[in-house]
């Protein structure tokens, strides 16, 4: 148990390295690599199954948590460990995996082996970001993401994949290089990149510093998210990228960004997060309402729910920066939901891409006909994404708004608009796709979907009405993390005086004594 | 009192060793013929491994000093002498293999390699600007004639003219201001000056301060740092490829070491005037190299730039002017050193029917054809951008991180985000190599030494974030040892 969390990461790097190297010396080839991938990620999908089953949902506190020397002479540690909102992250991530194993399985035929190494390094990097706890490994992990992802998009992508390619990495780099000085001014200031150990101390930071700090972290976060108007480059890299790379980007590479405000901006510097929460709320709305705008023009499946993930992550955000538990819940059972349903989303554009070869809305229409199961499971995820009662989708959104208007009421005003409209852009596209006459002949031809198909929907469809249903099954682990967040974001000028002089006292030793748990489980339930 | 010179000369064995070797080699090359290029060299070798052994166990050693105070020896100068001889011996062992293939396979190169170590070697020992100035031209013109050394084909003979006019300007302005210096302090060893500086309370005098320009210019040509970097990218782009890894590592090493103990110790007091003309120089080479980088077709000339912006992040860290700061220069140049030996034995390695080609467009769809170089290629260029977990990124960060201790804000800034448009190139590299349909691949052949040396190189930077502690040691270390230091 106690390395378990560097094994998760390990895990998928050795089976990257067995995949590629062995790869080319057996003869079985390509279905070599897919078979040692998927197996590699189903592996590391039970052994986050196991941390999940041993994790205390009833503490707040970093656990499984691991600290080896790594830089010597600098306060500067390999220490991992989770709380319960990275444990939601790393399950998301471990679950995805084999998703987008299977959904490569036969549209990906060059370079197979290639590709599925980078999937697995791309996993480990990703449940590595998710589990740092030290600044400089997360910056490590958070960067290192971007090259199999360049890769990805840029070897196995659409027409316009290079330009797509660039964009996505040159984007998020400008964004996170400024995240390293503010990375490098608090590992100055205070001599240490230990995230716990931050989180106490850097609240005690001067407003205006706090205040740079924040910008410099904003700007990163908020391209990964991505706010408006930093999502320019979303909308390319989602369309441009293989399907498995635009379900890792949607449902995964996004929630970096958020984990990042719940982890770093808020905690650590909350003077400015306050400072700055109407001016987030403002970005936000933006994004809810016109990104939702375009996703309705849109002729293009995959842009359009590209537009509808900026337009989604909007509410993360806005709960994000309502400070309270509901807000902050609402933001991290979004995310997740979004994660399993944008995936889920971007998977069906790729069924039926598959079949037909084009992603133009216009070429499609009464796939009903051909492909009943298609059209059901189609149903399921329009439905989350629009918030329908019953499925994940409306959980999350549900909590931001009644956080977000314990906040700011008028931001909650915006907010709910992006939900009429979220409706709007799902329903009509599933309309024209789905429903009407079949137009194009070719759609008469269309298959229905087959088992492997199937086998990665199924899962998708219990989760995703599991926590509608019940969504207490991850905010009942995920309440005493957030209720930190929220004690720590709090403007009290005393905890600010208390955190300075209680350096030596335990990890995270002040926490309230009421936890607020209690009310948000009911909130929950709904 | 000890026989003294017997003590001194103890203190100066490698380079006097490597002298004699160099010599003895060059007679028995003279005596020989051409016919003993592969013996010389494998000597070469032999004798820098050697001179290694003599210098590795002083590290950590008592700063020591000898002749009159005109040489010094201390943890600083020995770290930098080993980077220096790692690098002249790899290029060596690059350059046995693939010398032959070149048509300039003679025993001179071997020598005049281990000349211009000599030269290196005895410049980052000064303490006196004499004594800088003799090793700076030894080693300057052994290197004078080593661009030229494919002297049948035009561009190297126009690289080493172009070198040797352009260097020879900035030997004389370092020497002008070398005299200004003189006249103003009335000395010319470091340890003297930095004496008087720091008594003197009035302050620096004028004319003190010109010459210290003088001689930063002077060093800023040596390093080829903006703007004084035009010599580069022809420079790099004529001479012969083994050449240009050796101009890449060993020289540039060596001056940006002896410009940091010059700026450190008898210029300490002048850090106000230095810092301002660093801060410049940084930002602009930062931005040339990566502007200045974009449009190349040649990957020659690419990296020629590329080591321009690279000199510029180096600078950053002399900018802040502490002991943080070196320490991270030392860091950013060992792990250059390995980064640029790899590239440019990449280079080697593109060619057709055994011609050394040399455009970007010559590496279309590497990773299809050839995909071990490509991959190996791929992780150098991450390297180079920045990316981690590879080594180039932890250069980088320890060299902000002492900048922004310093407060240097607006130049940190400025660097990141330099670093993002130097990304675009070095991508560009991986694009054209992993994205773009393939041309006519490359020779297959990859001598087996030479594929050693890339192993090394490759391990090195890939893994450098694993286990970074001796490195990261050995330059503490050093940087402790430079005594003006804070």
């Amino acid at each position: 148990m106690e390395n378990i969390l560097t094994a998760l990461i390990a895990l998928p790097v050795v089976g990257a390295t067995l995949t590629y190297v062995l790869g080319r010396n057996i003869d079985l080839g390509d279905n070599f690599a897919r078979w040692s991938a998927l197996l590699t990620t189903l592996a590391t999908f039970a052994l986050s199954l196991v941390m999940a089953a041993n994790f205390d949902g009833s503490s707040a506190e970093f656990q499984f948590a691991e600290k080896l020397n790594w830089f010597k002479g600098y306060e500067i540690y390999y220490h991992v460990g989770i709380d319960g909102i990275s444990l939601w992250m790393v399950l998301l991530t471990t679950f995805l995996m084999p998703i987008c194993i299977l959904c490569s399985w036969e549209s990906i035929t060059t370079r197979v082996r290639e590709f599925m190494a980078l999937f697995l390094l791309l996993e480990a990097l990703v449940i590595g970001v998710f589990v740092s706890l030290d600044l400089l490994l997360f910056y490590l992990f958070f960067e290192a993401v971007l090259i199999p992802m360049y890769l990805i998009i840029g070897i196995w992508g659409g027409q316009n994949r290079i330009y797509a390619a660039y964009k996505f990495f040159l984007y998020t780099l400008a964004g996170s290089v400024l995240f390293l000085l503010a990375l490098l001014y608090l590992y100055f200031t205070f001599g240490t990149t230990d995230i716990p150990t931050l989180m106490e101390q850097a609240p005690s930071l001067s407003l205006e510093i706090q205040k740079y700090l924040w910008l410099a972290m904003f700007v990163s976060f908020a391209v990964k998210v991505p706010m408006w108007p930093f999502h320019t480059w979303l909308p390319d890299a989602h369309v441009q990228a293989p399907t498995a790379g635009s379900v890792i980007l949607a449902g995964i590479l996004l929630k970096l960004g958020g984990y990042g405000f719940l982890r770093f901006s808020l905690p650590m510097l909350p003077e400015a997060s306050h400072a700055f929460a109407d001016y987030v709320f403002v970005l936000s709305i933006i994004a809810v309402v016109y990104t939702s705008l375009v996703a309705l023009v849109q002729e293009d499946m995959k842009k359009l729910i590209a537009y509808s993930s900026v337009a989604h992550m909007g509410f993360v955000t806005i709960g994000a920066f309502s400070f309270n538990q509901q807000g902050l819940e609402g933001a991290m059972i979004q995310m997740v939901s979004h994660g399993l349903v944008s995936g889920a989303l971007f998977l069906c554009v790729g069924v039926i891409y598959d079949r037909l070869h084009t992603r133009d809305i216009a070429k499609y229409g009464g796939v009903v006909n051909v492909m009943p199961y298609y059209a059901a499971t189609f149903m399921v995820f329009t439905m989350a994404s629009a918030g329908l009662p019953g499925t994940s989708g409306f959980v999350g959104e549900i909590l931001v708004i009644v956080g977000s208007y314990q906040a700011a009421a008028w931001a909650t005003v915006g907010a709910a608009t992006g939900l009429v409209l979220g409706a709007a852009y799902m329903l009509w596209l599933y309309r024209r796709v789905v429903f009407g006459e079949i137009t194009n002949e070719e759609v008469k031809h269309m298959k229905d979907m087959n088992v492997r198909e199937h086998l990665y929907f199924v899962p998708l469809i219990a989760l995703v009405l599991w926590l509608g249903v019940y969504p207490s099954t991850i905010s009942s682990s995920l309440a005493p993390s957030i209720a930190k967040v929220v004690e720590q974001v709090k403007l009290t000028p005393a905890k600010v005086v208390s955190a300075v002089t209680q350096e030596t006292n335990a990890e995270m030793g002040n926490l309230p004594e009421t936890l607020p748990e209690a009310e948000t489980q009911d909130e929950g339930h709904e | 009192m000890l026989p003294i010179p017997v003590l001194e000369a103890t203190l100066f064995m490698p380079e006097v060793f490597l002298l004699v070797s160099a010599i003895i080699l060059l007679m028995l090359g003279a005596f020989m013929g051409s016919k003993s290029a592969l013996g010389v060299t494998l000597l070469s070798v032999f004798s820098l491994v050697l001179a290694l052994n003599i210098i590795a166990p002083s590290l950590g050693e008592e700063r020591v000093f000898a002749f009159d105070d005109l040489f010094v020896r201390d943890t600083f100068s020995q770290y930098v002498k080993l980077l220096i001889m790692v690098s002249a011996g790899l290029v060596l062992i690059i350059g046995k293999a693939w010398l032959r293939h070149d048509h300039v396979q003679k025993f001179e190169f071997p020598v005049l390699v281990l000349f211009a170590t000599v030269g290196s070697m005895v410049m980052v020992s000064a303490n006196d600007l004499l004594t800088l100035y003799i090793g700076l031209e030894l080693s300057s013109l052994a290197l004078y004639v080593l661009a030229s050394f494919d002297r049948d084909n035009a561009r190297s003979s126009e690289a080493g003219l172009k070198y040797f006019v352009l260097g020879a300007l900035a030997s004389g302005m370092m020497l002008f201001g070398a005299s200004l210096v003189y006249g103003y302090t009335g000395s010319t060893n470091f340890s003297a000056i930095a004496t008087l500086f720091g008594e003197d309370q009035v302050g620096v005098a004028h004319g003190a301060i010109i010459g210290m320009v003088l001689i930063t210019v002077g060093f800023c040509f040596k390093i080829s740092a903006v703007p004084f970097h035009m010599w580069t990218p022809d420079v790099y782009q004529g001479s012969p490829t083994v050449v240009t890894m050796f101009f890449a590592t060993a020289p540039k090493i060596a001056a940006m070491a002896v410009f940091i103990r010059v700026l450190t110790e008898p210029f300490a007091e002048m850090l106000p005037d230095w810092q301002v003309i660093l801060q410049i120089t940084a930002i602009l080479s930062m931005a040339v190299g990566a502007f200045g980088a974009m449009m190349q077709t040649s990957i020659k000339r690419l990296l020629a730039y590329g080591s321009i912006g690279h000199i510029g992040y180096a600078l950053v860290g002399v900018a802040a002017g502490t002991s943080e700061g070196i320490k991270a220069v030392l860091i950013y140049l060992t792990l250059y050193l390995f980064m640029a030996i790899g590239t440019f034995g990449f280079v080697l390695l593109m060619r057709r029917n055994g011609e050394q080609v040399e455009e970007l467009t010559d590496l279309a769809g590497l990773a299809k054809s050839r995909p071990r170089p490509a991959l190996f290629m791929l992780i150098m260029m991450f390297s180079m951008a920045g990316i981690p977990p590879f080594a180039g990124f932890f250069g980088k960060m320890f060299v902000f991180l002492s900048a922004i201790e310093a407060g240097l804000y607006t130049l940190s800034i400025i660097g990141v985000l330099t670093s993002v448009v130097a990304a675009f190139y070095y991508l560009k590299v991986v694009k054209i190599m992993y994205f773009d349909e393939p041309g006519e691949p490359i020779d297959r052949y990859i001598p087996f030494v030479a594929g050693v040396v890339l192993m090394i190189c490759a391990l090195v930077t890939a893994l450098f974030f694993l286990y970074p502690t001796p490195i990261l040691n050995a330059a503490t270390l050093a940087a402790g040892s430079l005594v003006g230091s804070v």
